[in-house]
């Protein structure tokens, strides 16, 4: 029974034949206060071709994936939704950068721990060996579509546009086991922003730490570790800077009021998800960002892209 | 009825230990057909020697059984003190309870019985054996040396001197290898090319040796004394014999490409020679850069060439030499920094690697010495040297340490400091490795005297800041994270093999370590040998090494070579398979299962042959073999069964 699904998730996947279908996971973040990433990534994935089908149940990712090697009951939730996915026989595809990096190492546990597996498995009383895939969407539009293929499908090129790509940490380590990208010298979002015809600007801080959960405990901290991360965008030259994971996205926009109050050359950046520049550029969405979403307002950097007037395109929202 | 003598070794308590070797020694003495037997506390001492020699003599013994150590260690000292007692050398059989037997066990009447039986299963054997006469077969008095930089010439040279043949073997159109790259040497500060030009001009010169550049082996078939080697000559599209030098074809050449000599810090034509003093001194005619290769149109060399020496024809040659002895030199590749990426190598123009550095430092190199950027040709002000890029590093890079790049930065820093007198140096470091005659007094000089900045610690990212680089480390004396906005990075990568070295190794029969560097004999006693005889290696295609430790190598190889052609004739040992054609239904199923290449089926006959050089006697062979028609010599299938039966005793 899971062998023939196994082999329907390979034919959806790997003829790279459109429509692309894949059990979606939104994660809670995007179903609360990142309503512009969760409306970006749908339409996105729409004019990509990509079918985003949501899972009819999933529940919380756990968020942190746990320090202690035998604390299993941190994955548990992840376990779950991981077995689901299986079931429906699609690989998973989440945005979230925290979803993505607790749901791609806990399917790895389960493939390579015997013991966790069993554990698991008791757990959610079910049996799922760690056979499905987990992806990110970035990783996906490497994959099915390509970052040359892409450009041609960008209705609203960016030129000129200096996008600061940034990673965290959540996507790219520990690197052997979610296998997404060089750690020390990524490339994908790089790659994603120049096939939108912006320009990518190369900065010391895209792999730094935004100050992760300090933010509760040590806000100034917090603010210390974001603040490099802004300011070493601005020296590169940035307009504007991308994300895919909602808690980076929280630090850079929620610290620069707070950096602006301490130091008056503070120069303010707007953050963005990078669905939302992809649906700007896609030309499926003209204002892909929710004001209110935002203490920076990107407004004023991206207000001059505009769908060309042949086009009859909506007005956005 | 036999009269074999058993002798029991205590090894002080390495196996008196463990085993009774009094209980072993009455145990055996009554077997049958022992005629003696006795235990003594070192086999191996003089006394203990003497004690066979006696025992052979007062009881007549025709076969001996040694029960001590591992076969490695002593089988030729018992085997000689046999044949000097007058029994053939064969004759006598090691029983290993030491590593075997007390080494590996602790309960002590287990471990005498267990003694006992493999004692008596050796006996067995014994009484199964025949007396052997090794071998003998001549020599090829010529040596075969792949690669040319310092140790092979060195090799060459020595082996030359001494009066015998030598094939110099180099890929490259020069000679001289990396060294030829360097600029000053530790810990002397000596000019590289000054010390490396009188070698590689005796080289050309010298009578007997005969060099091949731009030429690698493609073929390697027989045996010590007698190899048969294929090498493809690469063309070079000048006729070398023609050309007299004189590089009016590369001054006139339009194409500039980035020069691999100076490791795209400078450029070269795509007619060129690799450097002023590069032997032989003769173009060639780089085939992926020259635009009549890729458009069929321009010819200036052609028409410049004042002796028509162009040949734009040429293709690869094959000749073939016969040698008795190959010497592998192949040197080092250095590693792939673009594994490191937080280090910015490739990224940004002022990252750049130890020899690319060597080269801005070189009178011959691109800056003609002088030390400039990549980026904008500024004199750099601060310079970072980061060192174990690569080496000591299980994760990225390589585990082990590259051994040479604590004494080569700390040249580098001081060299730079010689010539920009206000720059300043900052070396990153996780320990200073100056094992050598003067080299802790070179580094501590390099501190006192050039006011070199050592740093304890690793460095942790390297990123462009205005129009330096800001570099990120930790100096972990102080325990404080350090900031240097420097003008120029220097990485110490490590020493890798060459990226093609595990297939000359499998051609050769030679093995590799983990890393792809050449297998020696034995790490401390046989350390220029390889296990396939009469193949020795030298320098850094055994391990990471410098230029002392190279030429020291090198003369080590050279002895080896040249004690294998002291004599006429070379010895083999006569422990190999031999053929009963009668048996024989030619299926071929040995030739399969011989890993040494010592089996063929006769094109005649239609059976199959025994090459009795190339046999090392494993008995592969002898296993696969349907109808028993081979037959190891001293382990026939009668006495093989005879000792397992004998081991069986006890169950």
């Amino acid at each position: 029974m899971i062998q023939s699904r196994l082999v329907s998730k390979t034919t959806l996947t790997r003829q790279g034949e459109l429509p692309l279908v894949y059990a979606y996971y939104p994660g809670c973040t995007l179903h609360q206060q990142a309503a512009g990433f969760r409306e970006s990534t749908a339409r996105s994935a729409q004019a990509l071709g990509i079918e985003l089908a949501e899972m009819p149940t999933w529940q919380c990712c756990g968020a942190v994936y746990p320090l202690a090697k035998d604390n299993l009951f941190g994955v548990v939730s992840a376990a779950r939704n991981l077995a689901a996915a299986h079931d429906l026989g699609q690989a998973m595809v989440t945005v979230c950068s925290a979803c993505y990096h607790v749901h791609k190492r806990t399917n790895r546990l389960i493939a390579t721990d015997q013991d966790a597996r069993a554990k698991l498995d008791a757990y959610i009383e079910t049996e799922y060996d760690g056979s499905g895939e987990v992806l990110h969407l970035l990783e996906v539009i490497r994959r099915d579509i390509g970052f040359d293929a892409l450009r041609e499908r960008v209705k609203v090129p960016l030129l000129g546009l200096k996008v600061a790509g940034y990673y965290g940490c959540l996507l790219l380590r520990p690197q052997e086991e979610l296998e997404f990208d060089d750690p020390e010298a990524p490339r994908i979002l790089e790659e994603l922003i120049e096939g939108l015809g912006a320009q990518a600007v190369t900065f010391s801080h895209r792999v730094e730490c935004c100050g992760q959960y300090l933010s509760l405990s040590n806000p100034a901290a917090a603010h210390r570790c974001s603040g490099a991360v802004l300011r070493s965008a601005r020296r590169a030259g940035a307009e504007v800077v991308v994300t895919s994971c909602p808690l980076c996205f929280f630090n850079l926009d929620e610290a620069q009021a707070e950096l602006a109050r301490e130091d008056p050359e503070f120069q303010p950046l707007p953050v963005l998800y990078f669905t939302q520049l992809l649906a700007l550029a896609l030309g499926v969405w003209e204002r892909p960002w929710l004001s209110a979403e935002h203490q920076v307002d990107p407004a004023p950097v991206l207000s001059r892209f505009k769908l060309p007037v042949a086009e009859p395109a909506g007005n956005g929202e | 009825m036999s009269r074999i003598g058993v002798f029991v070794c205590h090894c002080g308590l390495n196996i008196a230990g463990t085993v009774d070797v009094e209980q072993v020694t009455a145990a055996l003495a009554a077997e049958p057909g022992v005629a003696w037997a006795e235990d003594y506390k070192y086999m191996c001492s003089e006394p203990g020697q003497q004690k066979i020699a006696q025992a052979i003599a007062e009881h007549k013994l025709d076969g001996v059984v040694v029960a001590a150590c591992s076969p490695n260690m002593h089988e030729t000292t018992f085997r000689i003190a046999c044949a000097n007692a007058g029994l053939n050398g064969y004759m006598c059989e090691i029983a290993n309870i030491r590593e075997q037997c007390s080494w590996v066990h602790s309960d002590r009447e287990a471990a005498t019985r267990k003694a006992a039986a493999i004692t008596r299963s050796m006996v067995e054997k014994v009484r199964g054996d025949e007396a052997l006469v090794p071998i003998k077969f001549a020599v090829n008095k010529r040596a075969l040396v792949i690669g040319a930089g310092i140790s092979g010439m060195q090799t060459a040279l020595e082996i030359a001197d001494a009066g015998h043949e030598v094939v110099l073997l180099e890929r490259e159109p020069h000679i001289g290898g990396h060294m030829a790259q360097l600029s000053e040497t530790f810990p002397t500060l000596d000019c590289s090319s000054c010390i490396l030009t009188p070698k590689t001009a005796e080289v050309g010169r010298h009578p007997r040796i005969k060099l091949l550049t731009h030429s690698e082996v493609v073929e390697v078939s027989g045996y010590v004394g007698s190899f048969k080697t294929r090498i493809r000559r690469n063309p070079t599209y000048v006729d070398w014999d023609v050309c007299t030098g004189c590089m009016e074809c590369m001054n006139k050449c339009p194409k500039r490409v980035p020069s691999e000599f100076d490791c795209g810090m400078g450029e070269r034509k795509a007619i060129s020679v690799a450097f002023p003093q590069a032997v032989p001194y003769r173009p060639q005619i780089d085939r992926d850069s020259c635009i009549y290769f890729a458009n069929g149109r321009c010819k200036v060399c052609e028409r410049v060439c004042p002796t028509s020496a162009i040949r734009f024809e040429q293709e690869p040659e094959y000749v073939e030499e016969d040698v008795g002895a190959i010497v592998l030199a192949t040197g080092y590749d250095l590693f792939n920094k673009a594994l490191v990426g937080e280090y910015g190598y490739g990224q940004y123009p002022d990252v750049i690697d130890g020899l690319q550095f060597e080269r801005l430092l070189s009178a011959s190199g691109p800056t003609a010495g002088e030390v400039r950027r990549p980026s904008d040709g500024r004199v750099p002000k601060q310079i970072v040297f980061i060192q174990c890029v690569g080496s000591r590093d299980e994760e990225k890079g390589m585990p082990y340490c590259s051994k040479i790049c604590c004494m080569y930065s700390g040249k580098h820093a001081r060299l730079y400091r010689h010539k920009v007198h206000d720059g300043q140096a900052y070396l990153f470091y996780m320990d200073i490795r100056a094992g050598g005659k003067g080299y802790e007094e070179f580094i501590q000089q390099g501190v006192e005297e050039d006011g070199l900045v050592y740093l304890r610690g690793r460095v942790a990212r390297v990123f462009p800041e205005g129009d330096g680089l800001m570099v990120w480390g930790e100096d972990t004396l102080s325990g404080r994270k350090v900031e240097i906005l420097a003008d120029m990075v220097v990485l110490a990568t490590a020493m890798v093999p060459r990226h093609d070295a595990r297939e000359l190794a499998q051609m050769l029969k030679v093995g590799t370590d983990a890393y792809g560097f050449f297998s020696e004999a034995h790490p401390k006693l046989r350390p220029v040998e390889s296990l396939t005889r009469g193949i020795y290696m030298t320098g850094a295609a055994q391990a990471p090494k410098d230029i002392p430790e190279a030429v020291a190598q090198a003369g080590s190889a050279a002895s080896k070579v040249l004690a294998l052609f002291s004599g006429r004739e070379l010895e083999h040992p006569p422990i190999i398979v031999e053929l009963i054609p009668d048996l024989c239904s030619g299926c071929g199923l040995c030739v399969e299962a011989c890993t040494y290449g010592a089996r063929s089926i006769d094109p005649v006959s239609r059976l199959a042959v025994v090459n009795d050089i190339l046999c090392q006697g494993c008995g592969a062979c002898a296993a696969a073999c349907p109808n028993g028609a081979t037959v190891l010599r001293n382990a026939s299938r009668e006495q093989i069964l005879n000792m397992v039966e004998a081991l069986m005793q006890d169950e």
